[in-house]
């Protein structure tokens, strides 16, 4: 490691497909991720997020109304990037193991 | 020959419908906000009704409730018919499962008479009071005005039937011959009802959509589905053998605490527009839930016995709670 490398952070992602079922989960990532950013690649929305990327189940059911469980994500899940860090309630993307 | 293929992205020119992208401007919207927002029809209506020539077709004169906005009384479950069936469908199934598990066990036969014989007394009445709440929640469906407002007033009323649809079956899983007219007779002519029955067919008569809303679904259900289905079946049959009653009538507290969101969201909403509608509101609520506490007395006594009072009370404690919680002066 030298110093040139120790300041860049590496982002992390995760892409879903673009759909109705997804909207919730990509409006409660960034909301929870000020860094993050979405990107629109066809059928697909991808986020972007320096260093850490965490899903929180309550913010996604405070979009909905409904209980959520957090593998739901799984369905429309297509790509991510990252060492995953998971429970009932946080769903986590970050590159410290 | 060579074929290349290659992907186009298509950006579309529109992300919502005009009426969804004029409340939340023009970005993809929730199949429940579409269904929602701008669909109430607010002009060109030619005619007035002939049974009311002082209002058209759809008034907010109705009700002395002033909104400037009705669509804001959005529902916090997102129900539009849809999701709302399939969330019923899956509570159904649940339902039929219990039903399945306390047949094939012949649980029923194993609750002791004494509490058979409550469970009928206390239950069977409600039947009427359900179908009350079924046409209710019409005439705010009816009467009232906003989609936001209107639809999950459907489809509460909906609900109400199921209710009371379950209270029949479960009348009729007791075997007790005759559970269910006993249950009519009890509601027409035992002198412990006809507080209650006078309540509910005054309600029927309110014209104000808003007030029977508050009436039926803040004061009277929030009063009467704690103290039933919490006080009397899960904590007071269920210790004494009547598990079963308890397991046939899931439905009713699990659906009171998702319904009392959105009963809750409402009020939050319409008392927070003016000191007007928070004054209006608050004056409903004291008086109805006077009215219904006083209903469900006998009621509760005949269920409870001797603790039947204090847990009349407890539950009243715990309305006025929930009603400040929303933004009421109580």
């Amino acid at each position: 490691m030298n110093a040139s490398t120790v300041s860049a952070v590496s982002s992390v992602f995760i892409a879903f497909q673009d759909n109705e079922e997804s909207r919730p989960v990509v409006d409660a990532i960034l909301a929870d991720n000020a860094q993050a950013s979405a990107t629109y690649p066809p059928g697909l929305v991808k986020i972007n997020a320096p260093g850490r990327l965490v899903i929180r189940r309550e913010t996604i059911e405070e979009q909905t109304g409904q209980r959520f469980n957090l593998q739901q994500l799984h369905v429309n899940l297509v790509t991510l990037s990252g060492y995953i860090d998971e429970d009932d309630d946080e769903f986590s993307l970050s590159w410290q193991h | 020959m060579n074929i290349d293929l290659q992907a186009r992205e298509i950006q579309p020119l529109r992300h919502t419908f005009a009426r969804v992208a004029a409340h939340t401007g023009d970005k993809p919207s929730s199949r429940y906000l579409e269904a929602t927002v701008g669909v109430q029809p607010t002009a060109n209506f030619h005619y007035r009704p002939t049974w009311e020539p002082e209002f058209e077709l759809f008034d907010t004169a109705r009700t002395a409730v002033k909104m400037a906005d009705w669509d804001a009384l959005r529902d916090p479950r997102q129900f539009y018919y849809a999701n709302w069936t399939m969330a019923r469908a899956r509570q159904q199934e649940a339902m039929e499962a219990n039903y399945q598990f306390v047949e094939s066990r012949g649980l029923i036969d194993k609750i002791p008479d004494t509490q058979r014989a409550a469970a009928c007394e206390v239950l069977m009445p409600l039947r009427h009071a359900a179908w009350g709440a079924n046409m209710n929640n019409c005439t705010i469906c009816s009467r009232g005005y906003g989609t936001a407002f209107t639809a999950p007033a459907m489809f509460h009323a909906m609900d109400h039937l199921a209710v009371a649809q379950y209270i029949t079956r479960l009348g009729l899983a007791l075997g007790e011959p005759g559970a269910l007219d006993a249950g009519q007779n009890d509601w027409l002519h035992d002198p412990r009802w006809q507080v209650l029955r006078r309540l509910v067919e005054d309600t029927l008569v309110v014209q104000d959509p808003f007030e029977l809303f508050v009436a039926q679904n803040l004061a009277l259900d929030g009063l009467q589905y704690p103290l039933i289905y919490t006080h009397f079946v899960d904590d007071h049959l269920a210790v004494q053998g009547g598990t079963a009653v308890a397991m046939l009538t899931a439905f009713m507290p699990e659906w009171h605490d998702e319904s009392a969101r959105w009963v809750d969201a409402v009020i939050k909403v319409a008392a927070a527009v003016s000191d007007d509608n928070r004054a209006l509101i608050t004056d409903w609520f004291k008086t109805y839930a006077d009215l219904a506490q006083a209903a469900l007395a006998p009621v509760a006594d005949r269920a409870l016995g001797a603790q039947g009072a204090e847990a009349l009370a407890d539950v009243r404690t715990a309305l006025d709670a929930r009603a400040r919680k929303s933004g009421l002066v109580v």
